[in-house]
């Protein structure tokens, strides 16, 4: 059946010119995320054991984690697919995706966050941790190999 | 006889969203002869097997395409599965329909806003997006993305919908449905928009077949071939008929695509409330070892999934034979004997994904 839909549109425009626009006022009102959006990924870098294995898991391969002593976890934004595999494979839970998406900029750069405690001093520290560990090691050794003797 | 004479349209052209070049052969004004061209955007995403896992390369797999990535995700996940004998639980095969239904919904809408701005209604347009919005909100509260979802897993799915999610979604689409009606109405009965899509472009029930074409472009020739008969996910639970068209033209495609729109709002609800309670996933240990084979529908028709692996975390081979691909010689044999001021509006109708294609 063929007729003029007109009036059905005509009584559309009334309504919008009356109501509430659909879009947002963006950036004057901020965008409301629902609960769970994939926006960007966050780090809770004091739980954060430098395994690699959100870097080894990486899709775009936009992480990069150095190992202590730097202790660094870097993120491109700009690489990032907010995929959250990341987050599913992170082995002590630090991972989280969080809502906002990255910001455009005119270059793209790492954000980088390093562990706490690291450096110099959490090599020696580390170095002790690891000499008084060997030493026991040997003193048990040692212990074992006269009981046998005996 | 007209003197001929060549008109390049594309790869950079007002209706197009994405690039593909034709060479129109034209007599006067009437299209003789069409040579398409792709390749514009290929990105050798097949080739990635060989250096991303296979459960990582779910998330590249669902990339393919921007508008049905929960197919292709979805599609791989089964693919997989099926190698490796996974057995996904009933819920989370309910959660792939709903997710796969409302991926139909905004797609096709999509493409009625498109096809409405092709022929020049643009009230008509704005008011297909703004359903679709509402779609596209409803997707992003469940999954957390509105266009790539990321929420399969192989094994079953990421995330569920709680039953106040569910309770939403069931409102919404009560009232997306009033809404949809007024707009497949104006599609349907206006005499303008008749105009541009009765009796032309059409493609016949054995020129569809002979060409290999697939989904709503197919259907709407009169070909019932639908891959959700096959009952993959949870399709074989629900109750649903393929939306079949007579006549082959723009009109049969645009009531073929909106009625699938109605239907996948009946899936939707269908899923929604036979979907039991459950596990969403079960762990997945070990690679992939073998070949599978799997077909699914996504909004643009059938897609095609190869799977060839053999004990290793990386694919020897993977090959997805995408839609838009398959119906490429059809949306040339509709340009045949058109007028040159209708080619915008048949290379829109076949809904073509050019991302898809390419890969």
């Amino acid at each position: 059946m063929s007729k003029s839909r007109i009036m059905a549109f005509t009584w559309a425009t009334m309504k919008n010119l009356f109501s509430k626009p659909v879009t947002k006022n963006y950036p004057a009102q901020p965008i409301q995320y629902p609960e769970g959006a994939r926006g960007h990924i966050e780090i809770d870098i004091d739980e954060c054991i430098s395994c690699g294995l959100c870097e080894r898991n990486c899709p775009p391969g936009a992480l990069k984690v150095e190992k202590p002593p730097k202790g660094t976890w870097s993120i491109n934004r700009f690489d990032c697919i907010a995929c959250g595999y990341c987050v599913s494979n992170c082995p002590k839970s630090c991972l989280h995706m969080v809502t906002g998406y990255q910001e455009p900029m005119d270059e793209k750069f790492d954000y980088s966050e390093t562990r706490p405690h690291m450096g110099e001093e959490w090599v020696k520290a580390q170095a002790e941790k690891v000499a008084k560990a060997k030493a026991i090691a040997a003193q048990k050794a040692a212990e074992k190999a006269a009981t046998e003797t005996k | 006889m007209a003197k001929r004479s060549v008109v390049p349209f594309g790869p950079q052209h007002p209706v197009l969203p994405e690039p593909i070049h034709l060479d129109l052969v034209l007599e006067d004004e009437t299209v003789v002869d069409v040579v398409p061209s792709i390749g514009f955007i290929h990105r050798g995403l097949e080739g990635l097997v060989s250096k991303k896992d296979y459960k990582e390369y779910l998330y590249i797999a669902e990339r393919t395409c921007g508008i049905c990535s929960f197919g292709h995700g979805n599609g791989y996940s089964l693919a997989i599965e099926k190698v490796m004998g996974v057995e996904v639980p009933d819920r989370a095969k309910y959660l792939r329909v709903v997710w796969a239904e409302m991926n139909r919904i905004h797609s096709h809408l999509l493409w009625a806003g498109l096809m409405a701005d092709a022929f020049g209604f643009e009230n008509l347009f704005y008011q297909c997006w703004r359903i679709r919005e509402k779609i596209l909100d409803m997707v992003e509260l469940t999954t957390g993305g509105r266009l790539i979802n990321s929420v399969d897993t192989i094994g079953g799915v990421l995330r569920d919908i709680n039953e106040d999610q569910a309770k939403l979604i069931l409102n919404n689409i009560r009232d997306i449905e009033t809404e949809l009606k007024a707009i497949r109405d104006t599609f349907l009965e206006d005499y303008s928009v008749q105009t541009r899509t009765r009796g032309v472009g059409v493609l016949t029930k054995q020129q569809a077949h002979d060409l290999g074409c697939c989904g709503p472009l197919a259907r709407a020739s009169g070909i019932n071939y639908d891959m959700r008969v096959l009952g993959y996910d949870a399709y074989g639970m629900l109750d649903f008929e393929p939306i079949i068209g007579t006549d082959g033209d723009n009109y049969s495609r645009c009531k073929c695509r909106l009625d699938e729109a109605f239907q996948s709002i009946d899936l939707i609800r269908q899923a929604l409330t036979k979907m039991p309670a459950g596990e969403i996933a079960v762990p997945v240990k070990g690679n992939p070892d073998g070949e599978s084979f799997i077909r699914i529908e996504q909004p643009r028709g059938e897609a095609v999934y190869h799977v060839e692996a053999s004990g290793d975390k990386f694919l020897d081979r993977f090959r997805v034979r995408t839609p838009t691909f398959a119906n490429l010689a059809g949306m040339c044999e509709t340009m045949k004997g058109a007028q040159y001021a209708d080619i915008p509006l048949l290379v829109v109708t076949i809904d073509p994904c050019i991302s898809c294609t390419e890969r």
